[in-house]
């Protein structure tokens, strides 16, 4: 039954989270705040995954396929696997480590300093303070990362391809293009808005409720990767198979 | 002026407040003394609302606070400073910025305004030189002063320190004891300093609640703390062979 307790806390906190800001000023430099720090700052971790998992991938299908398979199925395969699978769910995963990880460490380190307990004093409300810029952020952001890695992941796919002698540039190029359905990226970045809320207000819940000192700040952020992950993991299956039937 | 009445407050089965009645005046500096564990610190945040009392009243000049709806303790609450134990300075923020913090939040000022009333709350602890640095690059004693600055920033009508004294050197406690002191009297604020340093109590106190067990046993002034009467607070007060002398001498 302690899920449930969980469920509830979690729910209230986001109830709290989602009031109006005392003063929009504020929340909207807050805002700007949270887009470069889990936006801009991860650019360069999503470029650098993406770009060697669009490449592996490449030379995985080469390897694989043979004989009767025709070569642009090279492309078709990069540009699957890219917007289907990788860029909207292990992004939103290696995010939940890297974005999840800084913000239950930092609002947890707020909690055990009492620097929360100071903004309920004067008045403020600590959750939409502290997490409604953070959701808003990652909920916004999320999406054009995942778009940055598609694009990236492919694009580097057909690099390789070309450079090794893989596959000639036209066959790559076509196969980036046969069967292509607009309705996949739709699916994709749909995923994506969903797992931007799940990982950063779940790692927010984490932080929020954090008790004790340093060790237990480690330890909730710690939590916070690992659920933001389960979370993503199973969402990742219900909404799959809700929007392809 | 700040009362308790028939404050109750359980964690599970730990009963940790029972029956706590007190009155904190205005223009005075109010302490509430007791051992690690006695309490106080529940009682205070009871008292300012992080935690909700499961009986009784808080009652601020004639308004109950226990009762009130959360956008009408809103308004109480911006009357409120605290100074928090480890002074609870936002990280992010220079020293100015956070004492800046308030008042951009509650008030229509602008931000030339804002940059005046902090530096002027920053001269009033005389840290005027230290608004650009960071919480992290400050001293103990400049962050609690800091913490005094950012706690007088909107002109408070309450003003509470937990532990205000703990992690400092006896002349910088002394400092920010005075400092305490001589705020609550200059803006006439109604303070309650929880303590259990007994220097501090008796350079700066003006009455003293002592909290044994989760109730107020004994309350009075520091002239009667020294006489004594109650076993507890006797334990308490003269647990130093410092505190014994000075009895002897009185």
């Amino acid at each position: 039954m302690r899920w449930m307790y969980h469920i509830g806390r979690y729910m209230r906190l986001l109830a709290k989270s989602f009031r109006k800001p005392e003063k929009f000023s504020t929340f909207k430099d807050l805002l700007v705040t949270e887009l470069e720090s889990i936006g801009l700052q991860s650019v360069g971790i999503v470029a650098l995954l993406s770009i060697f998992m669009g490449a592996v991938i490449c030379l995985q299908t080469a390897h694989q396929i043979g004989g009767w398979i025709p070569i642009y199925t090279i492309g078709f395969t990069v540009r699957q696997t890219m917007i289907l699978e990788f860029s909207p769910t292990l992004i939103p995963v290696i995010l939940a480590g890297k974005v999840g990880s800084n913000i239950a460490s930092q609002i947890g380190t707020m909690r055990v300093t009492e620097q929360i307990d100071a903004l309920d004093i004067m008045g403020v409300n600590s959750a939409g303070y502290l997490i409604l810029p953070k959701v808003i952020a990652g909920v916004f952001i999320v999406p054009f990362l995942v778009v940055l890695s598609m694009v990236l992941g492919v694009g580097a796919g057909a690099w390789i391809a070309v450079t090794t002698g893989i596959s000639p540039l036209a066959d790559f190029e076509y196969g980036m293009q046969v069967d292509f359905r607009v309705f996949d990226v739709v699916y994709a970045l749909t995923k994506t808005v969903v797992f931007g809320f799940i990982l950063t207000s779940v790692s927010a819940y984490h932080g929020y409720f954090a008790e004790g000192g340093a060790l237990e700040v480690g330890k909730s952020s710690t939590k916070a990767v690992v659920w933001s992950v389960v979370i993503i993991m199973v969402s990742n299956l219900v909404l799959t198979q809700m929007l392809l039937n | 002026m700040i009362e308790l009445q028939h404050l109750e407050k359980s964690f599970g089965d730990h009963h940790v407040l029972k029956d706590v009645s007190a009155t904190f005046e205005r223009g005075k500096v109010n302490f509430v003394i007791g051992r690690s564990g006695s309490g106080k610190s529940v009682m205070t945040k009871c008292t300012v609302g992080l935690f909700e009392p499961d009986q009784g009243r808080v009652i601020y000049d004639g308004r109950d606070f226990t009762s009130m709806s959360p956008k009408e303790r809103k308004v109480i609450r911006q009357e409120i400073g605290m100074l928090f134990q480890g002074s609870a300075l936002f990280d992010s923020m220079t020293v100015q910025e956070n004492v800046e913090f308030p008042l951009r939040m509650f008030s229509d000022m602008s931000e030339a305004e804002r940059r005046d009333r902090a530096a002027a709350c920053l001269e009033r602890v005389e840290l005027d030189d230290a608004s650009k640095r960071f919480p992290a690059e400050c001293s103990g004693g400049m962050q609690k002063r800091v913490g005094i600055a950012r706690a007088i920033a909107m002109n408070p009508k309450y003003l509470f320190c937990d532990e205000p004294n703990s992690g400092l050197d006896p002349q910088t406690a002394i400092v920010i004891d005075n400092l305490i002191s001589d705020i609550t009297k200059e803006y006439q604020i109604t303070t309650v300093v929880v303590s259990h340093d007994m220097n501090s109590v008796m350079e700066a106190s003006d009455t003293i609640h002592f909290v044994h067990q989760g109730s107020i046993c004994w309350h009075g002034s520091r002239e009667g703390l020294l006489q004594g009467g109650v076993k507890e607070l006797e334990d308490f007060v003269f647990a130093s062979d410092l505190m014994r002398k000075i009895r002897k001498t009185v």
